[in-house]
């Protein structure tokens, strides 16, 4: 097979058609929108030429990330990550594994078998939290779709306000010294040690994961995709703006920030399904700290999670978890709504 | 007959992992004794930090993931 004998070549070519796919992608879209029978320069005109650009480009560079770091994450496994962060010192391990926690493959679903595997290999019990705080918050999907929407500026500061709070939030709870908070069937369980087993892949190998994750993930996430930008389509011009500016705007008020937050803690979903929700906010003229907060509560905070949590940690220290990271959303969604 | 164990606390990826090996497993006419391991303690025993994880005949051998058809078929 092709992929296994040049795997070198087929990313290359794969590259340069992704590119030219890319770039063909507006022009085919006018193309299509002139052969539908609508007047030009109407409403329904420019809605419809945003719905066809926009559906396949976001889908484009969506597939075209996950394919990327599909790739990287078959390199970065949970095992290999525990074993880089144990025995690392708070500081520098929390920004380690707040960094690692964007290349390696999470499940909400594992969180609490990797969070006793993190701890019963010696890595710092506030180690292990920016790790568990920054590898659902901050990932790829997100991103992507952050900057695919509303461009490269808002998704950078999403990455660095999102590892600011995973590192700083894990480093409180380090200083805090709350390892007899563990439950008691956790902190008996035998010491592990870190250890890699050499792993064998090949870079075919490596490119299978990376469309394996392609076709789970895209899969996955694409009606919330086509969601998000036919209601974004559907604003363009339809919705009066003042409605959510009362709510969530500039100048609704401080309580806006936590009343975003408290409500955001039952949602669950994942990065794609909270996007739609997030360009009709933005759109109806939510400010944008208040919506980055509101997103940021229901990715890292959520309900389910903590029952799941439970089984490991004692109240007390899931209440620190909740109460430090609520803060670091909080004083994310003031600052940005006072410099934007 | 092997003895198969999918470990999970109990996610979607969890309940199509057995699905799939019960699938293969009948494609195939390879007689399995499956079982699933939702016990927290359990589970950490076999030293698996991402779930899914499969175990046949006391050996870990995946972690993390639904896994390939083919893989399946080649521990049948």
């Amino acid at each position: 097979m092709f992929i296994k004998n040049w795997p070198r070549t087929f990313l290359l070519l794969a590259a340069v058609l992704w590119f030219v796919a890319y770039q063909l992608l507006e022009p085919l879209s006018h193309v299509l929108v002139n052969a539908l029978p609508v007047e030009r320069n109407s409403r329904l005109y420019d809605a419809l030429q945003f719905f066809l650009y926009d559906t396949p480009k976001v889908l484009l560079l969506l597939a075209g990330v996950v394919l990327v770091m599909g790739m990287v994450n078959s390199w970065f496994t949970a095992e290999r990550t525990r074993a880089l962060l144990a025995g690392r010192h708070e500081g520098v391990g929390n920004v380690l594994a707040a960094l690692l926690g964007i290349v390696t493959p999470f499940c909400s679903c594992s969180a609490v078998p990797l969070f006793i595997g993190f701890v019963q290999a010696g890595v710092p019990l506030g180690v292990t939290f920016s790790f568990l705080i920054s590898a659902p918050m901050v990932n790829e999907i997100a991103l992507t779709l952050l900057f695919a929407l509303f461009g490269w500026k808002i998704a950078a500061l999403y990455l660095g306000l999102g590892l600011a709070i995973a590192i700083i939030s894990g480093y409180i709870i380090g200083r805090l010294k709350m390892e007899n908070h563990l439950e008691d069937w956790v902190r008996n369980m035998p010491a592990v040690t870190a250890t890699v087993e050499g792993d064998t892949l090949t870079l075919a190998d490596r490119i299978g994961a990376g469309f394996a994750s392609v076709r789970e993930i895209v899969g996955k996430v694409w009606p919330y995709v086509l969601a998000g930008i036919a209601i974004g389509a559907g604003i363009h011009g339809y919705v009066p703006q003042d409605y959510m500016a009362s709510l969530m705007g500039k100048d609704a008020g401080w309580w806006s920030v936590p009343v975003s937050v408290l409500i955001g803690v039952p949602m669950y979903t994942n990065a794609a399904g909270i996007i739609p929700i997030v360009e009709a906010l933005l759109a109806k003229g939510a400010s944008l700290g208040t919506v980055l907060a509101f997103m940021m509560s229901v990715i890292a905070l959520s309900f389910p999670e903590m029952v799941i949590l439970r089984k490991v940690l004692k109240l007390r220290l899931i209440a620190v978890f909740v109460g430090v990271v609520a803060t670091g959303i909080l004083l994310v969604g003031y600052v940005f709504n006072m410099i934007l | 007959m092997k003895n198969i164990k999918v470990l999970g606390t109990g996610c979607a990826n969890c309940k199509t992992t057995l699905k799939l090996i019960e699938e293969v497993a009948r494609e195939k006419g390879a007689e399995i004794q499956l079982e699933k391991v939702e016990d927290l303690p359990a589970i950490m025993g076999y030293g698996v930090m991402s779930t899914p994880g499969v175990v046949v005949d006391g050996k870990v051998v995946h972690a993390g993931g639904v896994p390939s058809r083919d893989k399946i078929a080649g521990w049948l």
